[in-house]
């Protein structure tokens, strides 16, 4: 699993990044930054916290 | 107990974000969504920003996904519900059983005491954003009652349809009681900037229709507006009636634990805007009307109801979000009375951005920032470890390069 992210449909709510701080952040301009995309097994639940925590369904987690 | 069947009261942002939550979460039994509403479930706040002013559609908005599998019963609200027989009953008369039950219902927009609601529109549901959005042309005068966050937003699509657009406050500005009065003046600012009139310390006596279909807004101190359209933002009232005999503990809002549990009735949760639950570290009731709020309960309860052993208390950073003019308005935190405030201005690299920081003996209490989401997430970060205030400015500072002297004096909030 990867974490994916469209920086385009991205509003700068900060949610993901008040989440979990560890795979999330935001850059001057106020867009996400995908700090690490690989997601260690006890990490999930928190990346996927984050995921559902996006108002603009900016983040996604995909692959296997 | 094994939860077999979860049902959710209300389609709301809460609603489906609670049972998306069991889905991820690997709960394979049945889900039930109950909703009012007939339209498919959708996002709240677009309503007064993307969605008014054309930048989103309907489709946009869509909460659900065709993996959720729901079972979504929509344009059907509840009427009551026997917690003995755990069952919801619907407006049909027809119950439906649950193992565990999410109530979501929300609030609706609370109406301006003696004016006609023909006269005078809600923006609560998808259906008033798209009357509301029909409206909005170029040169229509608007009139728009509250000055809060819902009627600043009007104010912005409105001004930014090109609208000739006035805003009725009640307070000395914007949000002064709660935000003090040098924030209430930026937001007054921000207005007038886009040719917005902001006419405070005013109140509505009547609102009264002319021919046409157009109305005159008349004002407590005999000033008189007239508009093409008329609308409240004055507030909102949870909706907890069809729950009245149900014997759940009901004050302005559903009453629960720090866990969103109702008291006294097990496999029951409330959450989202309708949720008055227990805040531990405060120690007394809490209630929000906010988007991240609703998905933290929702991720909460889920949580609670898969795996109990593991389940937290609600202990999130009261955060929420406006957008207007395109600036975007953050604030973390919570002010109360006679908290200073300063604001300041920060030189960042994407421009200078202004932030009110909001402190008590020394305590960091809240932020409000213009346009610069990443000092917001410092700010969250800095209220999750409990940081005092000059902690927070300093890492304000260190994100940005460095404060600009504004020459606004800190003062008391209110």
């Amino acid at each position: 699993m990867r974490i994916h992210a469209d920086v385009g449909k991205c509003q700068g709510y900060g949610n993901c990044a008040g989440v979990d701080t560890e795979h999330f952040d935001l850059d001057d301009d106020g867009l996400v930054v995908v700090v690490r995309d690989t997601v260690a097994a006890g990490e999930r639940d928190t990346v996927a916290e984050a995921v559902r925590s996006c108002p603009a369904e900016a983040i996604w987690l995909a692959g296997a | 107990m094994t939860v077999d069947r979860v049902v959710v009261v209300g389609s709301s942002v809460a609603g489906v974000r609670a049972a998306q939550a069991l889905r991820a979460d690997g709960f394979a039994g049945e889900l039930v969504v109950i909703g009012a509403e007939s339209a498919a479930p959708y996002d709240k706040p677009p309503l007064s920003k993307h969605l008014l002013t054309g930048e989103s559609t309907d489709a946009d908005i869509g909460l659900v996904r065709a993996d959720d599998e729901l079972d979504l019963r929509l344009g059907m609200a509840a009427t009551g519900l026997d917690a003995a027989r755990k069952e919801v009953v619907l407006g049909d008369g027809q119950p439906v059983s649950y193992d565990a039950l999410i109530i979501a219902t929300g609030v609706r927009a609370r109406t301006l005491p003696g004016a006609d609601e023909k006269l005078v529109r809600p923006l609560r549901e998808l259906r008033d954003a798209a009357a509301l959005r029909a409206r909005l042309t170029a040169g229509a005068p608007v009139v728009i009652i509250g000055g809060g966050f819902i009627g600043a937003e009007v104010a912005a699509a409105a001004a930014g349809a090109g609208c000739q657009v006035t805003v009725v406050e009640a307070l000395p500005a914007p949000f002064s009681r709660v935000l003090g009065p040098d924030v209430g003046s930026l937001l007054t600012a921000l207005h007038a900037d886009h040719g917005v009139r902001v006419l405070t310390s005013a109140t509505v006596a009547s609102v009264d229709g002319l021919p046409g279909d157009g109305a005159v807004v008349r004002l407590a101190d005999g000033r008189t507006l007239e508009a093409g359209t008329v609308v409240a933002g004055v507030g909102c009232v949870p909706n907890t009636e069809w729950l009245a005999a149900s014997g759940l503990p009901l004050g302005d809002g559903v009453l629960t634990d720090e866990r969103c549990a109702v008291r006294g009735a097990a496999g029951i949760y409330a959450i989202g805007d309708v949720a008055r639950w227990y805040d531990r570290e405060g120690g007394v009731t809490r209630r929000a009307e906010h988007w991240t709020n609703a998905v933290e309960q929702a991720n909460l309860v889920a949580h609670q109801i898969l795996r109990p052993e593991a389940s937290r208390h609600h202990a999130s950073v009261p955060y929420f979000w406006s957008d207007q003019y395109g600036v975007k308005i953050q604030m973390v935190g919570r002010v109360a009375a006679g908290d200073t405030v300063e604001v300041l201005r920060f030189a960042t690299p994407a421009g200078d951005r202004n932030v009110a920081l909001y402190s008590r003996a020394g305590q960091f209490t809240a932020a409000v920032t213009f346009g610069w989401p990443r000092g917001s997430v410092t700010a969250r970060q800095a209220w999750q470890r409990g940081a005092g205030a000059a902690d927070v400015l300093a890492a304000l500072t260190k994100l940005s390069g460095g404060v600009i002297p504004v020459g606004l004096a800190a003062r008391k909030g209110s």
